[in-house]
């Protein structure tokens, strides 16, 4: 191994990985959360303590190998500490979504069979309270005390409820005994690599969520890879805002953390992590394609609120750096000229615009998960943030393909990471063999079995195909590409991913399998609708107003259009034009299992929820009502009724034309 | 809520108060418990507001006699009110609009600083040390309010729900033993009237603050109180225990509707 792995810490287990840097950085920053507006930082060696304290605790609670505990909440150390600490007596923690509702988190806590719960605050003990009867392996729940105020838990008298620091206080009085200290040490050692060593339940896209269990050694393995790919050090730092229980937080932040030994800072709130990205100014850094364009829009919105002279000036770099900055990025020759001018504009639009957004010091930023705009995608590789593209899994954990530095383009997802065998089926389907792969779904060896080849390879469930240079193309879901009634090829997310580039456009379903033509459904994105709106003197009191606006309808019915003449320069893809469209009356929302907690369209629900609607768009009306069923956080129940105007787009021909002018 | 006491906080007697002709308050007599959540309820008009600034001297009745904390008086004067532990919002939220969430709190520990003008405007030495402190303290109530998001944000252009937080974040700044709150729930959706039920609840346990709040939700009022009181007409026309009051005829007559 190279230099970069040997400063790296040594074990087949997180809990080894641990200790190892206790002793060899002791002393470096390891966490960092902001609390009482303060940003609190303790170090590896104040971890390592931290942890066994917890270990210990859960120890004296009688928590034994191979139990189950379930970590519930945001980004918090103490979260994080307790992952590690069961980790340290051989139990294995189970994160979960901390935004599940109260139904979910009993599906997973039952199935994963936790005898114990660590929850965050108030608001996730109500929900596992709430449904407790159903939960009867559960034997303890701990919640953290903010500042010694047990909130809102003061008349809680529920059996095994009891606070986290007391757990701790607990097993710190233990440790002080040195035959505890030895056992605690001796479990350490006695932890194998090939032991599982998380449960990680996947979002559900395709019905109810599996529990992928990961082995230490696999999850190392494959996380010193990519720690060695990138080239991340002990001098990194991240901001650990991804959800505790998606593989993405699990391998970004902590395993490759604790192979790296990098600082992981935890933001205050969610709601502040964006300010708290800009305290930080981490080194290394993943978002979703919507979080980009989320920022994207904002950094818009507000150019176009500035000063005549400020927007010329942006308007005018940001020209360069469209022209210049990718070739510039990726070591392209490019004039003395250009140089100079990117040079200038970095001095007064980029580096003053990625400091605003927290960007400054990235050397490292990954995007996955949908696919992202082209332009989207320029923007910010232009004013010189090394963003780049991986595809992963949780099956994988995390990492298929990842783009190397310098090779990175905006439509596709690179070649395979290191170590990965990646093939694709005579179906379309990628398959692949990884260092991080799976050991299983916990207590489902049939889905298993169903997962992968007779060869040992994991089925993706997604079609895609290699590029010439190497780089893997994603198309769709395998089993949502479908063909109109003309036996067109329909690739719903294709096109849906190309309405959404809009900022306009929050979410969009296509429709098309088994039809006659492709209809969409569409969500505006109330930030920057919402905006023109207020520009343009339209007044509305709710979205669903908004939504049902002429002019906003005209808005989208523009977008539309520009997609249709885009698709028809596809030769592949020019018989799927969106004929009729409409704009729903609703949000999509992961609170009415519209979406999944990662926020993916759940199409057979839409499908069914919103027949009507759909029914609308094949049967010629020039409208359609709906009533939904809305399904608040705490399982409560409302209804919600809305009529959708229907338009019609017409099509462009099939231009071999426009392709040879 | 959980130590009701039967200590009296505050003992008003026979309060009446006149604008010109106006009759806003005949006659008006109920205590306050210490550690208790008490509601006044009544139609608009009823005299709930200003037996409030009665209460912290805003408003001086021209009969009736206030005891609070044991000293019987004829008024309350506001800066004494203050002084001993009386905090409010208000209906119309009050907030220097202009100033960050954290300085408009800040606001709420004016009275608490001992420093002098000097030793503030050096900042130095002492006077840092208690700055210190008490901005600790405004961060407890940022992160018990769970308002760190929109800590360094002017007020001004916050929604209304989030100001009508900072607002009791202000009050609870000054550590308040008699919280008066006006009307803590006007204008908010279901989810941030729960917020707002469970700050109250918590603010009155944990705390330790004894609370009078008019609210119009009577889902609210009688869900979080310990004991109301109902105004019509700037008169007293029933006082006790939820359950009691919801059950009373002139009150379901005069405030709820008949035939409900």
């Amino acid at each position: 191994m190279g230099s970069a792995g040997e400063a790296n810490a040594a074990g087949d287990t997180f809990a080894k990985l641990l200790r190892e840097h206790a002793v060899r950085r002791g002393r470096r920053p390891a966490f960092r959360h902001k609390d009482l507006g303060l940003w609190q930082t303790w170090t590896w060696a104040e971890v390592y303590d931290e942890t066994r304290a917890i270990a210990a605790g859960l120890l004296a609670l009688g928590l034994d190998r191979g139990d189950t505990m379930a970590i519930v909440g945001a980004n918090r150390p103490k979260l994080y500490w307790s992952i590690t600490a069961a980790q340290m007596i051989g139990a294995i923690p189970v994160p979960v979504y901390a935004d599940s509702v109260a139904d979910e988190l009993a599906i997973v806590l039952d199935h994963a069979e936790v005898t114990a719960v660590v929850a965050q605050d108030q608001e996730q003990v109500d929900k596992i309270l709430a449904v407790r009867d159903r939960l009867p392996r559960v034997h303890h729940i701990l919640y953290d005390e903010p500042h010694d105020e047990p909130r809102g838990l003061g008349d809680y008298d529920e059996p095994g409820l009891m606070a986290f620091e007391a757990v701790v206080a607990k097993g710190r009085a233990a440790l002080a005994d040195g035959n505890v200290a030895a056992d605690l040490d001796r479990r350490i050692d006695a932890g194998r690599g090939a032991d599982p060593s998380v449960i990680l339940y996947t979002s559900g896209t395709t019905g109810r969520s599996k529990g992928v269990v990961l082995s230490g050694e696999r999850s190392i393995a494959a996380a010193r890879d990519t720690v060695a790919f990138d080239k991340l050090t002990d001098r990194d730092e991240v901001l650990a805002y991804l959800p505790l229980a998606w593989v993405g937080d699990h391998y970004l932040n902590y395993a490759q953390g604790y192979i790296a030994g990098f600082c992981m800072a935890c933001p205050e709130s969610a709601d502040t992590a964006a300010g708290d990205l800009r305290e930080i100014g981490p080194t290394y850094h993943f978002a979703p394609p919507r979080v980009f364009e989320a920022l994207l829009t904002r950094v818009q919105i507000r150019m176009e609120d500035a000063a005549a002279f400020k927007k010329w000036l942006y308007r005018r770099f940001m020209d360069v750096a469209k022209r210049w900055g990718e070739k510039i990025a990726n070591g392209e020759k490019v004039p003395l000229r250009a140089r100079l001018a990117y040079g200038l504009g970095d001095l007064l639009i980029y580096a003053p615009l990625k400091n605003a957004l927290g960007f400054s010091r990235i050397r490292v930023a990954y995007t996955a998960g949908e696919a992202i705009g082209a332009d989207l995608f320029a923007f910010y590789r232009s004013i010189g943030l090394n963003l780049k593209q991986l595809y992963g899994q949780t099956e994988a954990f995390l990492f298929v393909t990842a783009q190397a530095d310098r090779a990175v383009r905006s439509d596709a997802v690179g070649p395979p990471a290191p170590g990965v065998a990646l093939r694709i089926a005579p179906d379309g389907e990628v398959q692949f063999k990884s260092p991080g792969m799976f050991v299983g779904y916990f207590r489902e060896p049939d889905k298993t079995l169903e997962a992968l080849t007779e060869d040992g390879y994991v089925k993706t469930g997604d079609a895609g195909y290699l590029e010439p240079d190497g780089q893997l193309k994603i198309v769709d879901r395998a089993k949502d590409v479908g063909r109109l009634t003309n036996g067109q090829m329909f690739a719903p997310k294709h096109i849906e991913n190309k309405l959404k580039f809009f900022p306009n456009i929050r979410e969009a379903v296509a429709i098309g399998d088994g039809r006659d033509f492709v209809a969409a459904m569409i969500n505006i994105e109330l930030a920057s609708v919402g905006d023109w709106a207020e520009r343009n003197n339209v007044s509305y009191a709710s979205y669903q107003e908004l939504a049902a606006h002429p002019r906003i309808y005209e808005m989208i019915g523009a977008h539309v259009d520009a997609v249709n003449h885009a698709l028809s320069r596809d030769p592949m893809m020019a018989g799927a034009q969106v004929r009729r469209f409409l704009i729903l009356p609703k949000e999509l929302d992961a609170d009415d299992g519209e979406l999944t907690r990662t926020q993916k369209v759940r199409r057979r629900l839409i499908a069914e929820r919103y027949a009507p609607l759909i029914d609308g768009l094949y049967n010629g009306a020039a409208e359609a009502s709906i009533s939904a069923e809305i399904t608040y956080e705490d399982g409560r129940k409302g209804k919600l009724a809305g009529t959708s105007r229907i338009i019609d787009t017409p099509p462009y021909p099939k231009t071999t034309a426009a392709r040879a002018a | 809520m959980t130590e009701a006491s039967h200590e009296i906080l505050l003992e008003v007697e026979n309060v009446s108060l006149s604008f010109g002709g106006v009759r806003a308050i005949s006659n008006v007599s109920f205590d306050i418990r210490k550690g208790e959540i008490r509601a006044i309820i009544g139609p608009n008009g009823a005299g709930k507001t200003s037996m409030l600034n009665v209460v912290n001297g805003f408003y001086h009745p021209q009969e009736g006699r206030i005891t609070y904390l044991g000293r019987s008086r004829s008024r309350m004067r506001a800066h004494e009110a203050a002084e001993q532990g009386v905090a409010r919002t208000f209906q119309n939220v009050a907030l220097f609009k202009g100033m960050t969430t954290l300085d408009n709190i800040m606001t709420g520990r004016s009275l608490k600083m001992k420093r002098g003008l000097f030793w503030q405007a050096l900042r130095h030495g002492p006077a840092l040390a208690e700055e210190i402190e008490h901005r600790r303290i405004c961060e407890e109530i940022i992160d018990f309010l769970e308002i760190e998001h929109i800590r360094k944000l002017p007020v001004g252009a916050l929604p209304y729900g989030l100001q009508k937080r900072v607002e009791l974040g202000r009050a609870l700044a000054m550590e308040p033993t008699l919280l008066l709150l006006d009307e803590p729930m006007a204008g908010m959706n279901l989810e941030e009237k729960e917020d707002m039920s469970r700050f109250i609840v918590e603010a009155n346990r944990l705390r330790g603050a004894t609370i009078a709040l008019i609210e119009h939700d009577i889902g609210v009022v009688m869900d979080l109180s310990d004991r109301v009181v109902v105004l019509e007409y700037g008169r007293k026309i029933a006082d006790g225990v939820p359950d009691v009051v919801k059950a009373d005829q002139t009150v379901i007559d005069a405030y709820l509707g008949v035939g409900r």
